[in-house]
């Protein structure tokens, strides 16, 4: 099971390393990790994406609920969240396989960030599940590099859906 | 309620300015603390310059590892937050074990470090070590303070946070340059962390649930906790249990809280405990953990841990409730709260049957001392200090065979009074131990029960008894061996003694008499209960060093993970 984990943490120096080290001391499944300011600048929030079941689960909320400088701990239905994730991907692009690339580009709806000799890097921004489809269409052709920020996610009041 | 630790405190007009080591000093001072353990080095030499004509008592410990286990024996005697200080790197190193065993039981420390000034930190300078990062899954709370400013803000919430819920160690790692920088001084503001909750009221219902619980219960048992200790609930748990006839048994740690000699007492539970204290659990139909983790050396198969009970967990920290168990009744909050709420909600009622099962339980299923055939037996020189000390001394255990006879056969009958390294199960930490002890209620005479192979571990703190003649009287179980491990290689490895065995020991009492304490060896059964009786009623410290049978086992026995009564027959 994949779960939002969503933090409110005291903006201190060293609290993502109490996170983070929380983690792997417990020994939990995380597959991203993504850390910034909220709208009070001594406030972090950190989107954590683990994986586990129910009780694992549990477990993990609260551990981190223990930390001293955590103030909030949310696991939270993709449905009740606004998500998105950024991914920049440089894919090879020799002249012969480029237009295919572009036309992939339009129908993807991504950016181009950097053209090269023979490669293009691509700014591909939206939910988790976009990012990820937009990555998997670009596996035909060689992907040089990639960097994802994780996912970020803001819980929404009640009241408001999101459709996924 | 935001408070910005990093905000310059408004210095009153009449403010003093005292550098940071002297603010640490004076507020140290104005927090009641009066006895410190440490070690000095380059990056303290300002904490120490302080320290020199301060008043506040300081105990140089003769390694750093002795000083923040004395720190540890003081806190766990006296309820007050211990506080230890070294220097950086090496000396702030030497402190991670004993941060690791205050941690995992859940002892208020308050460790502070020298560090090298904060324009050198990240260029690997002389004696730089990362305690910040390395302290960070051993500590409650950890600082790395920056800016002078910061100071005294931190060191208030470094106490709070050491003592308040569930207790545990804090660092407070400070730069020589915040040492040495100029702040005004002033009582520190009251503390308020928003995030930090540290004994959340307990929920009505939850109670009640438990209230229903143990009414409707025929067979109860309390398995009650080093959390018991840390609130002082005793009375209500001796209330609670004789109004209702409900069993009792006890963790490591808690050991002494519900008095052992005490007619529904069961003792220790677990891989070394009692038999009847397993079968009672195996027999009961409510289980009620009483600020206690359900560790695994007491639990073992999870899935055959009290078959026919319901179990209630009550926890000031939620995170304990469910983590090894699930739990029927989880109960969050401070334990005091919810027995005295608890006292109101449960109507007095005997169960007489329980009761009397509980007593022939423990007359069908006693501890027998084997008698000696040549050698003393280690059991009857740790029952010997029982007698003769009768639940009056504080009794402190290094860890190994002897650690296990202690909590078995020790008759505790006040909380605070038998101090043992539990969660993390740390030798070398008995010695220390009890010096820290001695500090915390002077009037209380201090046995140390420990084994050959862990009072080698901090030996050099014989020294530190001698300078400040503490009377610690130490008793070693000297067997020769690595005991418990060479246990488990008789029972589990076809007796291959693998590194267990030491063919050299030194002679313990000429080794004490060199410290100039008072010791004397003995091997003949026979002399066991008038030796104990001496090393006791003579004032100061004093040692006696026991040459027992080597091959002695700790029984009963439950091997790692089996079943509550799958008992080891050998
Ligand atoms: C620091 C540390 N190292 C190793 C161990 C593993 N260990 C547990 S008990 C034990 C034997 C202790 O021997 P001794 O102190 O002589 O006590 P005995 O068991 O013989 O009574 C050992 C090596 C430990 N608990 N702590
Ligand atoms: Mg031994």
């Amino acid at each position: 099971m994949k779960k939002i984990i969503s933090i409110l943490a005291r903006n201190r120096p060293g609290v993502l390393s109490h996170v983070a080290g929380l983690v792997t001391r417990r020994g939990y499944n995380v597959e991203s990790i993504a850390a910034g300011p909220t709208e009070n600048h001594a406030i972090t929030r950190i989107t954590l994406v683990v994986t586990g079941d129910a009780k694992v689960l549990e477990q993990v909320t609260k551990q981190f609920r223990k930390l001293v400088d955590i103030i909030k701990v949310d696991i939270v239905p993709h449905s009740l969240a606004l998500t998105g994730e950024l991914a920049l991907v440089t894919v090879s692009a020799p002249p012969e396989k480029r237009s295919e690339i572009l036309n992939l580009v339009g129908v993807l709806g991504v950016k181009i960030k950097n053209v090269g000799e023979d490669s293009l890097t691509l700014f591909i921004s939206g939910s988790a599940r976009s990012v990820d489809a937009a990555v998997k269409a670009l596996y035909p052709f060689e992907i040089k590099s990639m960097a994802r920020t994780g996912l970020v996610a803001l819980p929404l009041e009640k009241g408001e859906e999101e459709e996924d | 309620m935001k408070r910005s630790p990093s905000a310059a405190k408004p210095a009153s007009p009449n403010a003093a300015t005292l550098s940071g080591a002297e603010a640490i000093v004076r507020f140290l001072k104005d927090s009641g603390v009066d006895t410190l353990f440490g070690y000095p080095g380059g990056q303290v030499i300002p904490l120490y310059d302080a320290l020199y004509d301060s008043g506040i008592k300081h105990i140089l410990a003769r390694h750093e590892q002795g000083a923040i286990h004395a720190a540890d024996g003081y806190a766990r005697t006296s309820g007050r937050t211990g506080v230890v200080i070294a220097t950086s790197g090496p000396g702030a190193t030497n402190l991670v074990t004993g941060l690791a065993n205050a941690h995992m039981d859940s002892v208020p420390l308050v460790a502070i470090t020298g560090q090298v000034p904060t324009t050198s930190i990240g260029s690997d300078s002389f004696q730089e070590a990362d305690i910040y990062g390395i302290s960070i899954p051993i500590t409650k709370y950890n600082y790395l303070v920056k800016n002078p400013a910061d100071l005294l803000d931190i060191l208030a919430e470094a106490f709070y946070i050491a003592s308040s819920g569930r207790p545990g160690p804090v660092l407070v790692d400070v730069p020589k340059d915040v040492q040495t920088a100029q702040i005004p001084y002033g009582p520190p503001a009251e503390v308020s962390i928003p995030s930090y909750n540290p004994s959340p009221q307990p929920h009505k219902e939850e109670v009640e649930a438990l209230a229903a619980a143990l009414s409707r219960s025929l067979r109860p048992i309390f398995y009650v906790g080093g959390g018991a200790v840390t609130t002082e609930s005793a009375p209500e748990i001796l209330r609670l249990a004789e109004e209702s006839d409900v069993a009792v048994v006890s963790s490591l740690l808690a050991k002494g809280t519900f008095p052992d000699d005490h007619p529904l007492s069961l003792g220790l539970p677990g891989m070394h405990g009692a038999k009847y204290s397993n079968l009672a659990i195996n027999e009961s139909d409510l289980v009620v953990g009483l600020g206690v983790r359900f560790d695994d050396r007491v639990v073992g198969d999870v899935r055959r841990f009290a078959p026919l009970a319901r179990v209630a967990h009550v926890d000031i920290d939620p995170a304990e409730i469910g983590k090894r168990l699930s739990v029927d009744i989880p109960v969050s909050g401070d334990l005091k709260l919810v027995l005295k709420l608890l006292l109101k909600l449960v109507k007095a009622k005997k169960r007489p049957a329980w009761r009397e099962r509980v007593v022939k339980l423990k007359e069908e299923h006693p501890f027998v001392i084997p008698a000696a055939k040549g050698a003393i037996k280690p059991q009857a020189a740790i029952r010997a200090i029982s007698e003769v000390a009768n639940g009056e001394a504080v009794v402190v255990t290094d860890v190994g065979q002897h650690q296990m006879w202690a909590a078995q056969l020790i008759a505790a009958k006040k909380p605070r009074r038998f101090l043992s390294s539990g969660g993390l199960g740390t030798m070398g930490y008995g010695l220390p131990a009890a010096i820290g002890a001695t500090l915390a209620d002077p009037g209380v005479p201090v046995v140390l029960v420990s084994g050959d192979g862990g009072f080698q571990m901090n030996i050099q703190e014989l020294a530190t008894i001698r300078q400040y003649d503490l009377p610690v009287k130490i008793v070693i179980s000297n067997n020769g061996c690595l005991g418990m491990v060479r246990q488990w290689q008789e029972f589990f490895f076809q007796k291959r003694y693998s590194q267990t065995i030491f063919p050299y020991n030194p002679n313990f009492a000429e080794i004490g008499q060199v410290y100039g304490i008072p010791s004397r060896r003995i091997a003949d059964p026979g002399e066991v209960q008038a030796a104990v009786r001496a090393l006791l009623e003579t004032p100061g410290p004093g040692l006696l060093d026991v040459l027992v049978e080597p091959e002695e086992n700790v029984l009963p026995m439950i091997p790692a993970g089996k079943g509550q009564t799958d008992f080891f027959e050998n």
